[in-house]
């Protein structure tokens, strides 16, 4: 029996121009056309969005819990990858 | 103050109204969540549009009546609004036939009445039509979904729309105030959204493989007042609790 399921899509919203698409939720579409506007319908309602993105939920490529110690932990011990390791000059501008 | 600008301004009010309470009805019924927001956002716009349009009516008839007076404490036959509005909401289908087939006269109706003589109207068309348009590709691709989809779906958009074409002459069957307004410059022309209409009803009929029924009787009457046996009800609903406790706030 096929599943009839709705595919489920993520959606990102960039609330002012210049800003980053920052993840707003997830929501069920057939297709992308309805996935945007169920996205518009559902997380821009309140003036909240200038553009959207949808992605389905299958296409992104997650880490899992157990590659936590070989993905993150070697970075733990590495302060010198911070900018703050770094005497900056009192004369220099930022 | 002209009376046939009261008319022409309240009729459209009571459209926008009326079909907004009903697609309201599906407020928590929607086939699933997301179309339920969607349907819902829409009622909302519409409830949104009759509000400007009625509180104008009250305005330009200069008897101190509010948007509220004139939505909740006139009778059936003080209605303006077209039969297509009043039809009970049937299945997702028909509601669906019913919201392409008000969003494509409402889009290219609203988009000539930015170019209205009076000021007022030119506005909240200019307002309006940004909705319109998102109405419209909204219906338009459910049409496409629900004729182009499965054997069932088709069978039921088929059944929807073969029940609805019958109400459409009425929108488009200009009476003594659509044409006085026309003449001023502040109405539109219908014959020419009658045109628009229809190629935007053919377009979208081919792409969701519906044939366009052929209508073998019409009903109208709205502009006059009258009204089908569903409008009581949708009344009785919509204006009970200002009958009940009248002027109630929140």
């Amino acid at each position: 029996m096929p599943d009839k399921r709705l595919p489920l899509w993520e959606v990102f919203i960039r609330n002012k121009r210049g800003l980053d698409h920052k993840h707003a939720g997830s929501i069920h579409a057939a297709d992308g056309e309805q996935a945007l506007q169920y996205a518009r319908d559902t997380y821009t309602r309140r003036n909240e969005g200038s553009s959207i993105w949808v992605v389905k939920s299958a296409d992104i490529v997650a880490s899992q819990p157990e590659d936590e110690d070989s993905f993150f932990e070697p970075a733990e011990d590495k302060i010198y990858r911070h900018p703050t390791f770094y005497d900056v000059p009192e004369d220099l501008k930022l | 103050m002209s009376s046939d600008l009261f008319q022409y301004v309240i009729r459209l009010g009571d459209n926008a109204l009326i079909n907004g309470q009903r697609l309201a009805e599906w407020c928590g019924h929607g086939p699933f969540l997301e179309e339920d927001l969607a349907m819902t956002n829409t009622a909302l716009d519409l409830i949104g549009r009759a509000r400007m349009l009625l509180t104008y009516a009250g305005e330009l008839e200069g008897e101190g009546r509010s948007e509220d007076d004139l939505a909740y404490f006139r009778n059936e036959r003080e209605f303006r609004n077209f039969h297509i509005m009043e039809l009970p909401v049937g299945d997702f289908a028909f509601t669906t036939a019913r919201q392409f087939l008000v969003d494509a006269y409402d889009y290219h109706y609203y988009r000539a009445l930015r170019d209205s003589a009076d000021a007022t109207l030119a506005a909240i068309a200019a307002k309006t039509l940004k909705e319109c348009e998102y109405h419209l590709r909204h219906s338009s691709e459910w049409m496409v979904r629900l004729g182009d989809g499965t054997e069932e779906s088709h069978e039921k958009i088929t059944r929807a729309v073969t029940g609805l074409m019958p109400f459409t002459p009425e929108l488009f069957a200009a009476d003594e105030v659509d044409r006085a307004m026309q003449e001023q410059g502040i109405g539109v022309d219908l014959d020419s959204i009658e045109t628009s209409w229809n190629q935007e009803v053919d377009r979208v009929f081919s792409e969701a493989m519906l044939e366009r029924p052929q209508i073998s009787f019409t009903r109208g009457g709205g502009r006059q007042g009258l009204h089908s046996e569903h409008m009581g009800y949708l009344l009785a609903e919509m204006q009970s609790l200002q009958r009940a406790h009248p002027g109630l706030n929140w």
